[in-house]
């Protein structure tokens, strides 16, 4: 109050929100790969240097440093090199736990990425599983990894762990 | 890739910052609140507004807490014809740096003049306060200066 | 060190590279948009990553609005197997001047040094806010062009310039980038059709402004026996220092820069004759307080490459000064040159760095 008899106290705190607006762009190699989404498939690229397949590829090889061109199709199968079983509820779940989330290589890739893992009990999840992708349906695809409903265990025997040790 | 193949998105950046104001900062703003301005006694008895914890030349800590303004003068200014979203007034309206009577040195905020003729460094301007059952403890409190004599 | 600032150990500027500058490149990713600079950072002296021993880089993440941007950047190098790296949330030019450092103290000979910034994908008036005080500052949302146009008026008012100098600027840099290929605005326009320019801010009009820029640029930095191997005429630094002012606007006096006439007097500008300066001076009016603060006079040709005012991509236009003052060193336009980078708010940081031919 004006006169000092004030009953709020000293400020002590001070709400300084920003909110700033972007147009993002993923870049020219990860939209490749957003529209091989869009198509239902995985597209990564290969370095040229090295020989590696990288997906989804960011345009570049990290390894070697130079542009990768080489647009490769992957298979719609991969395997699993590691997960865990997400027990622990937060803001902004979408998914009913326990759930699992797995590190998968699939075929022809030499980079993982994570991805949800469904139609399995969380105590039967393990290593070297081999899982294959389930799509949205056709007329739902869109450049978004929400294109891939989640993947299954595909019924193929487990992989050798030497096919996917480098990869942990 | 055909230009139109890549993507791009809108994308917001949103942060919910809340800063401790700690003592000096914090008597500042309170004053703010309660329609008045204290600056900070720095080295060679030099008034800092708005106060630092430090003397901005020296590192020193600062001394005493001191009543300035709510007049004072226009030590530099900058017309905006258009004003940009978040600015703190949506007509023409001038930034100044403004010298409180008492100050040493100067604060940052809008001035509501009628156009860029009426203003000059050098012109003495006055606290606009925001109506008291608004004012937060920001520098939002202060309304904006506006010219001595009421020429606003 | 005979005095602080002043080089022991000789480095030298052993290439320079940067992207075209343009308003808007909305078709590559960091990564994407940094590796053709870093490609040819390295073919310029016929080495590969393997060939240096430190990697730093400038950037922020707030201009893309996404974390660790930096990091995600180094694609473009390649850093497996790992390598020694760093990043500064600064223009590159300081990232150089950490690495100059590590020459200074011996750990390395060579090193790579980049920048990146795309201004394009935000709002800058926005983004450029949260460098001020976040308590009396920030949140009333002052634009980088009204602060400036704050100081351009108190240069005005201190009988230091007028507004037919600030016209003068542009249209000398903007007719200067003519002859720079990689530059965003060149033409050649006299000062008195600038004037008709209207007003951003008063007093600023349009022409005194520097251009909204995307992109990147690379240094490679050399001692010893690598920098005369990849030199036939190595370009030394023989003085770098930088120096701050308090973050208070309103406690500065912003018609002058005491920290650049520090940084000068450290690193030695006044040790001999300057041919050319490259000031990073984005708004046309602190052209005249950073070449005041240098002690230049007349004789100094000031931004041969046009300078911030032809293209100012945000975190390189710094370290673009540095790569074009030893450019023209290089080719034998000139034998000791100045260049001069800043951050923050109306010049409250500053760095300089004084080039020297062989």
């Amino acid at each position: 109050m004006a006169d000092g008899t004030t009953d709020q106290g000293p400020v002590t705190m001070l709400a300084t929100p920003i909110s700033l607006d972007f147009e993002f762009t993923p870049g020219v190699a990860q939209s490749k790969f957003l529209r091989g989404l869009e198509r239902g498939e995985f597209l990564g690229q290969r370095c040229g240097t090295c020989g590696q397949v990288y997906v989804p590829s960011r345009g570049t090889c990290p390894t070697d440093g130079v542009a990768t061109t080489e647009d490769v199709v992957l298979g719609n199968s991969g395997t699993v090199t590691t997960y865990c079983v997400v027990n622990v509820p937060f803001a902004g779940q979408a998914i009913e736990i326990p759930y699992i989330c797995a590190q998968i290589l699939l075929d022809g890739a030499n980079l993982s990425f994570m991805g949800l893992l469904q139609e399995i009990p969380t105590d039967q999840i393990r290593m070297g599983m081999r899982v294959e992708a389930v799509w949205v349906d056709e007329a739902e695809l869109i450049p978004s990894l929400a294109s891939v409903k989640y993947f299954r265990p595909n019924g193929e025997p487990d992989a050798d762990y030497d096919t996917y040790k480098e990869y942990l | 890739m055909a230009e139109s193949e890549v993507l791009h998105a809108e994308h917001r950046l949103e942060y919910p910052y809340a800063r401790s104001t700690g003592p000096i900062i914090g008597a500042f703003l309170t004053a703010l609140r309660e329609g008045r301005f204290v600056g900070a006694t720095g080295s060679e008895g030099k008034v800092i507004v708005p106060p630092t914890e430090y003397d901005p030349l020296t590192g020193d800590d600062v001394g005493e807490l001191v009543e300035v303004g709510p007049g004072g003068v226009i030590d530099s200014w900058a017309w905006v014809s258009h004003p940009l979203r978040k600015h703190p007034l949506q007509v023409p309206f001038a930034w100044a740096l403004v010298r409180l009577d008492g100050a040493d040195t100067a604060m940052l905020h809008a001035v509501a003049a009628p156009g860029p003729e009426a203003l000059a460094t050098g012109a003495r301007v006055t606290a606009k306060f925001c109506p008291e059952a608004e004012r937060v403890g920001s520098m939002a409190d202060l309304e904006s200066f506006v010219l001595e004599g009421g020429a606003a | 060190m005979s005095a602080a600032g002043r080089t022991v150990r000789p480095v030298s500027i052993a290439s320079f590279a940067q992207s075209q500058n343009v308003r808007k490149d909305n078709e590559r990713n960091e990564a994407e948009g940094l590796q053709p600079v870093i490609a040819e950072v390295f073919a310029n002296v016929g080495i590969t990553k393997d060939d240096v021993d430190f990697i730093c880089s400038g950037s922020t993440d707030y201009l893309i609005g996404g974390p660790f941007s930096f990091v995600m950047a180094l694609d473009a190098v390649g850093v497996w197997p790992p390598r020694a790296e760093s990043h500064v949330e600064m223009d590159g030019a300081w990232a150089l001047y950490e690495a100059w450092v590590l020459f200074q103290e011996g750990e390395i000979d060579a090193a790579l040094v980049y920048a990146f910034g795309r201004s394009s994908l935000g709002d800058l008036n926005e983004i450029l806010t949260l460098q001020l005080d976040p308590y009396y500052e920030a949140p009333l949302w002052p634009d980088i062009v009204s602060l400036n146009a704050l100081q351009a008026r108190a240069m005005i008012d201190a009988g230091k310039a007028t507004e037919a100098d600030f016209a003068a600027i542009a249209s000398r840099s903007r007719r200067d980038a003519l002859s720079n290929p990689k530059a965003q605005v060149r033409h050649d326009v006299a000062p008195d059709v600038l004037l008709e320019d209207d007003y951003v801010v008063a007093p600023l009009r349009r022409h005194a402004l520097p251009p909204i820029t995307d992109g990147a640029a690379a240094i490679v930095l050399a001692a010893g026996d690598k920098a005369l191997q990849w030199s036939e005429r190595p370009v030394w630094i023989t003085g770098f220092d930088h120096r701050m002012e308090t973050h208070s606007l309103g406690a500065r006096d912003l018609t002058v820069s005491p920290s650049t006439a520090k940084a000068a007097e450290v690193a030695g500008v006044a040790d001999g004759n300057v041919d050319i300066a490259e000031i990073h001076a984005p708004f046309a009016h602190q052209e005249l307080i950073i070449a005041e603060a240098l002690g230049l006079d007349d004789s100094v040709a000031v931004n041969p490459s046009g300078g911030p005012l032809a293209a100012n991509p945000l975190m390189s236009a710094g370290l673009i000064r540095i790569g074009e003052a030893a450019s023209r060193i290089r080719a034998g336009q000139a034998d000791r040159a100045v260049a001069h980078a800043t951050s923050g708010p109306c010049l409250q940081q500053n760095l300089v760095c004084v080039l020297e031919g062989a």
